[in-house]
């Protein structure tokens, strides 16, 4: 028999749904792969940490793209949202953000949706995110920075190597790293994949936590099994898997 | 429309023209097949599998994996649409019309909530069912169905956004009034029609 979901209390969602037009207020490159982009909204509203934008390009004749991006902003910064893109070769949406636009450039978006992978104060909480994965995690890290600093949550954040840390100058105490191909000259840390002992280490002092993982198919789905493995329900995994959204 | 155009974007990666028609609005053609789930993958035993059909039927069904496997089975070639943007054209899946699973129960209301292994619960009226329109399949391109799209066996309704589509699927629950399901509760329509661009509550 199938079990009953943990299911969340749904909120009301108040999000006008609507398109509205953006300007780029800041630009900043994180990574030779990935930028963010700080976007003034007219009709802002708070997002939950997690949530995402749909973001529509449309060509003069009136064609158009649309793709999903997770917000990474904390919804105290409140008339702004940040985007952060990771640029896909052969993509249509993320190279035109990477190559096009600028700041002071409009951009037509929407949002802010989906309540599942949404932190709502759950305590203690894990995020574990792999490569861009980590784009909603950080908006969980920055709100509960900004709004209750002693609240236990750990970021276990795995990258390539030294040039593929995105936010690399916010990461505190409260991020671990690892480094799965090239760790940087002077790294005493954790090296290779995400496994048992590194997550043990990021869950010292935790009792029944929630997990938050997002990145690659792959990623979350040896993360899912190393939580499960430590012990981790699984109603308290949430997972989300970054597919192709060039 | 609005008559916003982005400034510097001229669409030079759009889809061939007699594949974009079947290109509902705000979806672009992908040739991968993108995982998408909530939490961990179930692990669903073959011996332990059962498929029931029940709540407000005339007569609730169960069939183990083997009597499943012995229903008729159909080829479904179809388009199939995630409501994160991305369409799967031209694909092919394998397995039984859930016409024939409702047939042999008989519902008796015309709302049903589709339920799966490992918790996963997703709203459709009876309906959107029947009538040729869906399907619980166990292949995929002629192949058994991976684990990680949904096997042994999924729910296929390829009208509707893919998230209707519900893996590791267990049963199917007939029941008199509408409810919705876990992405429904978590702010996606309630019904999911691509054509019409239905993703979100608001749409």
């Amino acid at each position: 028999m199938a079990v009953e979901p943990d299911r969340l209390p749904p909120v009301e969602q108040r999000a006008p749904g609507r398109w509205q037009i953006g300007t780029i207020a800041r630009i900043k490159a994180e990574t030779p792969m990935v930028k963010s982009f700080r976007i003034e909204l007219p009709m802002w509203m708070p997002h939950l940490p997690g949530q995402h934008y749909d973001v529509r390009l449309t060509a003069p004749d009136g064609y158009r793209a649309q793709r999903s991006y997770s917000v990474a902003s904390s919804p105290i910064d409140e008339g702004e949202i940040e985007l952060t893109i990771d640029r896909l070769d052969g993509g249509e949406v993320s190279p035109y953000f990477h190559d096009v636009v600028v700041e002071g450039d409009q951009v037509e978006v929407r949002g802010p949706f989906a309540s599942y992978f949404v932190w709502r104060g759950e305590s203690p909480a894990l995020l574990v995110g792999g490569g861009s994965g980590v784009v909603p995690l950080m908006a969980m890290l920055r709100h509960r920075r900004l709004t209750m600093p002693e609240l236990p949550m750990r970021l276990v954040y795995s990258v390539r190597g030294a040039e593929d840390v995105i936010y690399g100058g916010e990461l505190g105490d409260d991020a671990l790293l690892t480094f799965t191909r090239e760790p940087p000259e002077d790294w005493s840390g954790h090296t290779g994949r995400i496994d048992g002992s590194l997550l043990q280490g990021a869950t010292s002092g935790f009792d029944a936590y929630t997990a938050f993982v997002c990145g690659s198919n792959g990623f979350v789905e040896r993360a899912a099994e190393l939580l499960l493995e430590a012990g981790c329900e699984p109603q308290r995994i949430r997972t989300e898997r970054f597919g192709p959204t060039g | 429309m609005n008559g916003f155009v982005s400034r510097g974007f001229s669409g030079s990666r759009r889809t061939p023209e007699e594949l974009a028609e079947r290109l509902p609005p705000g979806q672009y053609a992908e040739s991968g097949f993108p995982v998408l789930t909530a939490g961990p993958t179930p692990d669903v035993q073959l011996d332990q599998w059962r498929f029931r059909v029940d709540g407000m039927v005339a007569e609730p069904r169960e069939w183990d994996w083997e009597e499943f496997r012995a229903l008729p089975f159909e080829e479904v070639p179809c388009d199939i649409h995630c409501v994160t943007k991305w369409s799967k054209l031209g694909t092919s899946f394998g397995g039984v019309s859930v016409d024939v699973l409702l047939e042999a129960a008989e519902p008796l209301e015309a709302n049903a909530m589709v339920y799966s292994y490992g918790g996963y619960t997703t709203n459709l009226p009876v309906e959107d069912l029947t009538d040729g329109k869906a399907w619980v399949v166990w292949e995929h391109e002629g192949e058994p169905l991976p684990r990680e799209h949904g096997g042994p066996a999924r729910l296929l309704v390829p009208h509707l956004y893919f998230w209707k589509s519900a893996k590791w699927v267990a049963g199917i629950r007939v029941v008199d009034h509408d409810e919705p399901g876990f992405w429904e509760g978590n702010g996606y329509h309630n019904r999911g029609d691509p054509w019409k661009e239905e993703r979100y509550w608001t749409d």
